[in-house]
């Protein structure tokens, strides 16, 4: 098992959004988020990915396995498409990004900067960072926005081959990928916002 | 933490990066200052290494608010919290990172702006060992300021505000030094004041930076 999430209550700004969230993830699979907006899609992927601390709940997985992609890229609008990349792989100790260049189809923009990059292909190029990252679980907020048809099945296609390769996914989207996956709607877990959360520390927040 | 100094370095030295902001700032003071308080040499001297290291520190402080705030707006810092670097690391390599393109710079120019202030010439030694020495201190407490107000809008006032009082202690020892070493007394006590406030803040506040960042992370 991949990742196991068990009985996961997750907040924002002090307000409760989702309480008792579980599922599995096996290796080799994939699994679709849906929800509303606001029902805490970003909350849950970023309490899983560790960024911030479930109100109570697991989350069960290797150590250093999960690849975290959000709204925003990480990208630097000084350095060039592949100065770009080649700093994550290094991050995270690869040194090829021809891989992942191909995979997104950014040959041909390698030397451009990224600020002269449209939306689609700074996304794309976004993507491809979780190429270079070399972990077996990619965790991914709305991985589609901004993407046209072509890139969108290139993205599956890429999203298929890291499940081939016995890799899996936990993606929040709002559309079809194309993807042989389970999917899931959050919207079972909503909670009362108003519910006490006890000691949680919301000075933090 | 290598590639992250690379990358922080390079990004300074690409349009826009703010690479010379500070040094621009320090260059504007020395040359001022004549003018306030007029052509006296006498005077210029004896206040020389005061204003020197103040405006080193002030043009340290100008820089400060880009070391998180840019990373944080674009997702990098949360990529990075998620990469299998330490935290700790990270907030080590942006203060070295800044220090390499703000203090270091300030350091090699403090002597040519020396001569502008008519500086004694047995004092060029001490001031270029007290900045040295000094200015590294500035650079990891300006990275904790940034880290502790990191995703606060126009967070710049704030973290002036924050780190201020934490720049008194440096700059007290490290003007201290700098005039003792014009005056041609001796200066071991506050240069040993001096660097053993630089260790401590070195081997410390990496660690309370990265605490105070995983907290604004949330």
């Amino acid at each position: 098992m991949a990742l196991a999430v068990e009985n996961l209550s997750v907040a924002r700004g002090g307000l409760p959004l989702l309480a008792g969230v579980h599922f599995r993830v096996a290796a080799g699979q994939a699994l679709i988020l849906r929800g509303p907006n606001g029902s805490g899609k970003t909350t849950l992927l970023r309490s899983i990915a560790g960024l911030q601390k479930p109100t109570s709940g697991r989350v069960e997985c290797a150590e250093d396995a999960i690849a975290y992609a959000a709204h925003s890229d990480g990208l630097k609008s000084n350095l060039t498409v592949s100065e770009n990349l080649a700093f994550w792989a290094d991050v995270f100790g690869n040194d090829d990004i021809s891989p992942a260049l191909e995979g997104f189809d950014l040959k041909s923009l390698s030397d451009r900067p990224a600020h002269a990059l449209s939306a689609g292909q700074k996304r794309r190029l976004g993507l491809a960072r979780l190429l270079v990252t070399g972990r077996p679980i990619w965790v991914l907020d709305e991985p589609t926005v901004s993407l046209d048809q072509t890139f969108v099945a290139m993205f599956a296609d890429v999203v298929k081959s890291h499940l081939a390769g016995g890799g899996s996914a936990l993606i929040a989207t709002h559309i079809d990928l194309g993807i042989e996956a389970e999917t899931l709607d959050i919207s079972v877990f909503k909670t009362d916002p108003t519910a006490d959360l006890g000691a949680f520390d919301e000075a933090f927040l | 933490m290598r590639a992250l100094l690379r990358r922080d370095l390079t990004l300074a030295f690409r349009s826009g990066g703010g690479f010379g902001l500070g040094l621009a700032f320090f260059l504007i003071v020395a040359i001022l200052v004549p003018f306030a308080v007029g052509p006296e040499n006498a005077l210029l001297s004896k206040i020389a290494a005061g204003i020197l290291w103040l405006g080193a520190l002030l043009a340290c402080l100008l820089s400060l608010d880009r070391i998180f705030a840019l990373d944080w707006e674009d997702g990098t810092l949360d990529l990075l919290a998620t990469a299998p670097v330490p935290l700790e690391m990270v907030c080590a390599a942006k203060a070295l990172a800044h220090w390499l393109t703000t203090g270091l710079p300030l350091t090699l120019a403090a002597p040519v702006l020396g001569i502008l202030l008519s500086l004694p010439p047995e004092g060029y030694v001490w001031l270029i060992a007290s900045l040295l020495l000094g200015t590294p201190a500035l650079s990891v407490i300006g990275t904790f300021g940034a880290a502790l107000t990191v995703g606060i809008k126009r967070g710049g006032l704030l973290l002036s505000l924050l780190v201020l009082p934490l720049y008194v202690p440096t700059l007290i020892f490290g003007a201290e030094v700098a005039r003792r070493g014009a005056e041609g007394l001796t200066v071991t006590t506050p240069l040993a004041l001096m660097s053993g406030v630089s260790l401590a803040v070195i081997a410390v506040l990496p660690f309370v930076s990265a605490l105070v960042l995983r907290v604004n992370l949330r």
